[in-house]
């Protein structure tokens, strides 16, 4: 087998958060951190000793948690509020809809443990519903990063952001396939790669996967491109067009069911602005289980492998239509 | 402003006139004329289906046009059907039960943070007080010992489908807050004396948070919305308007002459 995309370095997004806050923490005063006994797990124990007086624990109560950064906000703070992905969404999704969004105020939510990455804590903590959660909301801001490097980008960023804003990150250590000198600008996509035959549109620990899968497709004599989509809200969709105009066939990769999420987003997009054969690489319809984040992804069909068969599925199809 | 609307929570609002009266025109610092004026206190309305009461007391305290009231609940008016965060001087939108108190922590955690000296007042309903999230917050204000924080239950006894004790009963309530790390006060909620003087004894108490049970009477003044559940969440035809405003008017009289 071929060496992957990158074997450089590996680092989870969640550790990219940390680095984002501390960053955060020195360069402004008015940046708060709440934790729902989770401050190590999120990685938010790092700004908790560097600043404890801006860091709140507030137990295990995210609706309380979420209410109290509103508070904050209206009072001119940008609190950070940090859990696990299923706990911060799920349990707070009320109070984000009313209290956070509908007041359009500057929290920003961190799902440190997303996707079926999550691992042996199996189906309850494996959140796979969160973003078409989050990107149904008005007001909302969806980040999903791709690497550590972008996931403390994009924590720094998100402070920057008016209004609510959903950053989704991962427990497991994955590849870093960003540069600190590459570009990061919420609502821009990058454009990794270009390609005539088919696009793939990605998001989190699915990038690189697409990438991966882009060289195995360039050893099948076919050109695809890869788009990174940090932001899945407002998406890109100048971006978008203009790749898929290219190639005139998609494949969306996202570590989230396949009901709602990136695949959908994008869906919503070619549907209106180009039509064009479309294809998901995502969980399909079904809750995770126990188990190692690679033989998971394996089995709940979230590889380059995958991407690749659904690429190829999709090049059959328009071959055949001409 | 109801009977206009034709909708509309007519019960709570009734219940908490005089405690909006005693925080607008005796203790919230403030300035109609300047609603983000750094040093005002902020007060949250929890409960917030009983905006028409808050409306219309920032309405005569002059945040905002008195004629404005009549727009409630019309299509592209401010005055939408639950508190709402685009109205001069209200402070957040509001409307599903439960959230209030903890954002009110928040501004009360941001204000000891910077140094000022703001307090912070949030009114409860008793039927809210079912909700999880009203708890978690309790908690977090007697454990964070936030005592420039009041709150205030609006103890009227009836919730939108009975009466309290019927679906859970809240007692004993006092303790169940004493628990939490309150100091607990129970004031008449319709005397505005007594809850002036309760609202002085709050800023008194310092290490902890207070919390006034202010006890009441849903619908109060109108014979026949007076502790009625049917009430909760219901306007006044032009008819039933006509006989309420009567009996209020003549409620108002009595007790000028009175006094």
């Amino acid at each position: 087998m071929r060496p992957r995309v990158s074997e450089v370095k590996k680092a989870a997004t969640r550790d990219g958060l940390g680095q984002g806050l501390l960053e955060l923490g020195r360069s402004r005063q008015d940046v708060f951190v709440l934790a729902g006994d989770l401050a190590e797990s999120t990685r938010a124990h790092l700004f908790q000793r560097e600043f404890p007086e801006r860091f709140l624990n507030m137990g295990i109560a995210e609706q309380d948690m979420l209410g109290t950064a509103v508070g904050l906000s209206l009072a001119g703070k940008i609190p950070f509020v940090c859990s696990f992905t299923v706990f911060v969404c799920g349990r707070g999704y009320d109070q984000i809809r009313i209290s956070v969004c509908y007041n359009n105020q500057n929290v920003k939510i961190v799902g440190s443990h997303s996707g079926i990455t999550v691992g042996s804590d199996g189906a309850t903590a494996q959140a796979l519903e969160d973003i078409a959660m989050m990107r149904v909301l008005p007001n909302m801001t969806v980040l999903v990063p791709a690497d550590a490097i972008e996931a403390r980008k994009a924590t720094v960023a998100a402070a920057g952001v008016p209004g609510p804003v959903f950053l989704r990150l991962g427990r497991a250590a994955v590849p870093t396939i960003t540069a600190e000198d590459d570009p990061f600008e919420v609502g821009q996509a990058r454009v990794l790669r270009p390609g005539r035959d088919v696009t793939l549109v990605a998001c989190g620990i699915m990038v690189n996967e697409a990438l991966h899968a882009a060289q195995l497709l360039a050893d099948d004599g076919v050109d695809a491109g890869v788009i990174n989509v940090h932001t899945i809200k407002p998406l890109d969709v100048a971006t978008l067009v203009q790749e898929v105009q290219a190639t005139g066939a998609v494949v969306t990769a996202e570590e989230h069911q396949v009901h709602g999420g990136l695949g959908s987003a994008v869906a919503e997009v070619v549907t209106r602005h180009c039509p064009c054969y479309i294809d998901m690489v995502a969980v399909q319809g079904v809750f995770g289980e126990s188990g190692e984040a690679d033989e998971l992804r394996e089995k709940y069909g979230l590889t380059y492998q995958h991407i690749r068969e659904k690429a190829l599925g999709l090049l059959k199809k328009k071959s055949a239509r001409r | 402003m109801l009977e206009a609307a034709g909708a509309g929570h007519s019960g709570g609002s009734l219940s908490e006139v005089e405690l909006l009266i005693s925080l607008y025109y005796y203790k919230l610092r403030h300035d109609p004329q300047d609603p983000d004026w750094e040093g005002r206190d902020k007060f949250i309305l929890s409960k917030g289906h009983a905006c028409p009461g808050l409306y219309t007391v920032l309405a005569h305290r002059g945040f905002f046009p008195k004629e404005e009231l009549f727009t409630f609940r019309k299509l592209g008016s401010r005055l939408q059907g639950h508190a709402y965060l685009g109205v001069p001087g209200v402070e957040a939108s509001t409307g599903s039960l439960g959230q209030g108190l903890s954002i009110a922590n928040g501004l009360a955690l941001a204000a000891r943070a910077d140094g000022r000296d703001t307090r912070v007042y949030c009114l409860m309903g008793d039927g809210e007080l079912d909700e999880g999230q009203v708890w978690e917050a309790a908690m977090t204000t007697g454990f964070r010992r936030l005592d420039t924080l009041c709150g205030i239950v609006d103890r009227n006894h009836i919730q939108q489908d009975s009466f309290t004790e019927e679906i859970k009963d809240l007692e004993p309530l006092g303790q169940k807050w004493a628990a939490c790390g309150w100091h607990v006060i129970d004031v008449d909620g319709h005397d505005v004396a007594a809850l002036m003087e309760a609202l002085d004894a709050a800023e008194r108490v310092k290490g902890k948070p207070t919390m006034l049970i202010a006890h009441t009477i849903k619908g109060k003044g109108v014979s026949f919305m007076e502790n009625q559940a049917e009430w909760h969440g219901k306007a006044p035809n032009k008819q039933e308007l006509e006989q309420a405003l009567a009996e209020l008017d003549e409620a108002y009289r009595h007790e000028a002459q009175g006094v």
